[in-house]
C-alpha cells in the first residue's frame, strides 16, 4: 500500500530514478548491440570501411534526416521523418527515399552529400549546393515532441490550479510546484528586479525547456538537441533581442558613455568599444556554454565506448579490460550528466535573468541593483 | 565544422516551436500557475493570520468573561450584603416604631386613666357633697323642727346655695 502511494505521488521520484537507471543502461545497450552486430561481420565489416570512431561519434552527436534506432546485421532500422526542401518548387517526401547511412540514393536532383562543407545534409546533385532546407530533422522532430510535452505538462498543470488552486498539489504538480516556484522567485524575480514581471514566462519556458531537452537527451536514442549550437543559438538570441528591445534608457547610456575617466572615453572610445564587445559576448557565453556542456557530455560516453572498439581491433583481452573500465567510468559520468542537466538549465536561466536584469538599470540606484544581483546570485 | 555550423532549417523550425511554446504558455500556462501559487500563498498566509487573531481574541474573551463572573460574584455578595442589612434596618426601624407607637398608646391610656379618675373623684366629691348636705339637711331637720331661728338660718343658707346655684 505505502510502496503503491509512493509510486502514484511521486511521479517525480519514479521519473528520476528511471532517467538514472536508464542513462548508464542505454549505454551498455549501445555497446552490447555494437558488440554483438559486430561480433559476426566484425570482419567483413572492419575490411570494408575499418571502424570509423569519428563517423559513429558524430552520427550520434549531429543532427540526421532519419531517427537511428539501430543497425542490426546491416539492415538500418530507423524511423523515416519528412524532408521539405524548397527547390524550384517545394519537395516533400520522407528521408527513407534518400537511402541511409553508407548507401545514399538521390531522389528529385537531391542527395545527401558525404564529404565537403555540407556533409550529411541535402546537397542539389549538379553542383553540390544547398537549397533552402525546411526538413523534419531528428533534432526538430524531438524538439517538436519536447514542445508538445511541455504543453501538454504545464497547461494540465495550470489546469489543475484553475480548477481548485488550494487543493494539495499531488503529482507531476507537486513535483513542478517547487521548481517552478524556486526559479520564478530565487532565480528570476532578484535577478531580473521588480521591473521583470512581464520576462517571467519567456524564462520559465527557457528553464523548463532546456531541462527536459537534456535529460530527453540522457534517453537511449534520444536527440542531443541542447548540444546543437543552432538551438543554444535561437535562446541566446532571443535573450539577447529581449534584453535590448527591453532595456531602459540608462542601459545604453551606460554603454554609449559609461561613469568612467573622460580620457578612456575621448579621444579614443576605449570604454564604449568594450562595452559594445561585451553586449554581444553576453549572449555568445550563453550559446556556447550550454552547446559546449551538453554537447561534451554527449560526447564523452560514445568516445569511451569507441575506445573499447578502437582496442578491440588489437585483441578481444584488451577490449574486455577496456569495456569494464568504460562502463563504470561512464555510468558515473550519466550520473554526473544528470547533476549537469539541471545545472546548465539553471546556469543558463540565471544568466538570461542577469542579463535582462542589467538592461533594466534606472539611473539612481544603478549600481545598488547591479550589486545586489551579483550578492543575491552568489 | 558541422558541429558549428547553425542549420537553418533547424533555426527556423526551433523560432516557430519554441517561440509558440512561449506564445501559449505565457498567455494560458506562466500566469495560471504562478498566479495561483501567489494567491494560495496570500490567502495561507491570510488564514494563518486570521486564525491567530481569533485565537487571541477567544483568550480575551475568556479573560474578559472571567473577569465578568468573579465581578458578577462579587457583585451579588455585596448585594445579599446590602439585602441583609436592609433588613436588619427594616427589622429595627419597625421595632422602634412598634415601641413608639406602644409607648404612644399607654400615654394615652394613662391619660385617659388620669381623666377618668379626676373624673371619678370629682364625682364621687359631689355625691360626697350631696350626701353630706342629705345627712346634714336630715340632721338639721330634726334639730329645727320648733326653732324659729334655726328656720332663718336654714332660710339663710338656702338664699346663700340659690345664689350660687345662680
Amino acid at each position: 500500500m505505502k510502496f503503491n502511494r509512493i509510486i502514484r505521488n511521486s511521479f517525480s521520484r519514479v521519473l528520476f530514478c528511471l532517467l538514472m537507471i536508464l542513462a548508464p543502461l542505454s549505454l551498455s545497450a549501445q555497446e552490447s548491440g555494437v558488440e554483438n552486430a559486430s561480433e559476426e561481420h566484425a570482419e567483413a565489416a572492419h575490411e570494408k570501411s575499418g571502424l570509423d570512431i569519428k563517423e559513429l561519434i558524430f552520427s550520434h552527436i549531429c543532427d540526421s534526416y532519419s531517427w537511428h534506432v539501430c543497425t542490426f546485421n546491416d539492415v538500418h532500422f530507423s524511423l523515416p521523418l519528412p524532408c521539405i526542401v524548397y527547390d524550384d518548387g517545394l519537395k516533400v517526401f520522407m528521408s527513407s527515399k534518400l537511402g541511409h547511412e553508407g548507401h545514399y540514393t538521390e531522389y528529385e536532383g537531391l542527395k545527401i552529400a558525404e564529404e565537403g562543407t555540407y556533409s550529411g545534409k541535402i546537397v542539389r546533385v549538379s553542383d553540390g549546393s544547398r537549397p533552402l532546407d525546411f526538413s523534419i530533422t531528428k533534432g526538430v522532430f524531438a524538439m517538436m515532441i519536447s514542445c508538445g510535452l511541455m504543453l501538454w505538462i504545464f497547461l494540465s498543470i495550470a489546469a489543475r490550479y484553475k480548477e481548485n488552486y488550494w487543493r494539495k498539489p499531488t503529482g507531476i504538480q507537486a513535483f513542478l510546484e517547487p521548481l517552478i516556484v524556486s526559479i520564478e522567485k530565487d532565480v528570476i524575480e532578484p535577478s531580473v528586479g521588480p521591473s521583470g514581471k512581464k520576462f517571467t514566462p519567456y524564462l520559465l519556458t527557457v528553464f523548463f525547456f532546456i531541462l527536459i531537452n537534456n535529460y530527453l537527451g540522457l534517453i537511449p536514442g534520444g536527440a542531443n538537441l541542447t548540444g546543437n549550437i543552432t538551438i543554444t543559438l535561437v535562446l541566446a538570441l532571443l535573450t539577447f533581442i529581449i534584453t535590448n528591445v527591453f532595456a531602459t534608457k540608462h542601459y545604453w547610456i551606460e554603454i554609449v558613455w559609461p561613469e568612467v575617466p573622460t580620457w578612456l572615453k575621448v579621444p579614443i572610445p576605449l570604454m564604449p568599444v568594450v562595452e559594445l564587445i561585451g553586449l554581444f559576448t553576453k549572449p555568445f557565453a550563453l550559446c556556447v556554454r550550454l552547446f559546449a556542456n551538453m554537447f561534451a557530455g554527449h560526447l564523452t560516453p560514445i568516445v569511451l565506448i569507441g575506445i573499447i572498439f578502437m582496442f578491440a581491433e588489437t585483441s578481444v583481452g584488451a577490449a574486455l579490460g577496456v569495456s569494464l573500465v568504460s562502463c563504470l567510468v561512464i555510468t558515473f559520468l550519466t550520473l554526473l550528466e544528470c547533476l549537469v542537466c539541471f545545472i546548465q538549465a539553471y546556469v543558463f536561466t540565471l544568466l538570461s535573468s542577469i542579463f535582462i536584469g542589467l538592461g533594466q538599470v534606472h539611473p539612481h540606484h544603478s549600481e545598488e541593483v547591479k550589486e545586489n544581483n551579483l550578492i543575491e546570485n552568489k | 565544422m558541422q558541429l558549428l555550423t547553425p542549420d537553418f532549417g533547424l533555426f527556423f523550425w526551433m523560432l516557430l516551436c519554441f517561440g509558440i511554446v512561449v506564445f501559449i504558455l505565457g498567455k494560458y500556462g506562466w500566469p495560471v500557475i504562478t498566479g495561483m501559487i501567489n494567491k494560495r500563498g496570500e490567502e495561507i498566509e491570510e488564514s494563518i493570520r486570521k486564525a491567530n487573531e481569533a485565537n487571541s481574541r477567544l483568550a480575551n474573551t475568556n479573560a474578559e468573561s472571567e473577569r465578568l463572573l468573579l465581578e458578577s460574584k462579587n457583585e451579588r455578595i455585596e448585594l445579599l450584603k446590602e439585602a441583609s442589612n436592609e433588613k436588619d434596618k427594616i427589622i429595627a426601624d419597625a421595632k422602634a416604631k412598634a415601641e413608639e407607637e406602644a409607648r404612644k398608646i399607654i400615654e394615652r391610656a394613662n391619660e385617659s386613666i388620669q381623666l377618668e379618675k379626676a373624673n371619678a373623684i370629682k364625682e364621687i366629691r359631689q355625691q360626697v357633697a350631696e350626701l353630706s348636705v342629705i345627712i346634714a339637711e336630715k340632721v338639721v331637720r330634726e334639730k329645727l323642727s320648733g326653732d324659729e331661728a334655726q328656720i332663718a338660718m336654714v332660710n339663710k343658707l338656702l338664699d346663700e346655695v340659690n345664689v350660687a346655684k345662680s
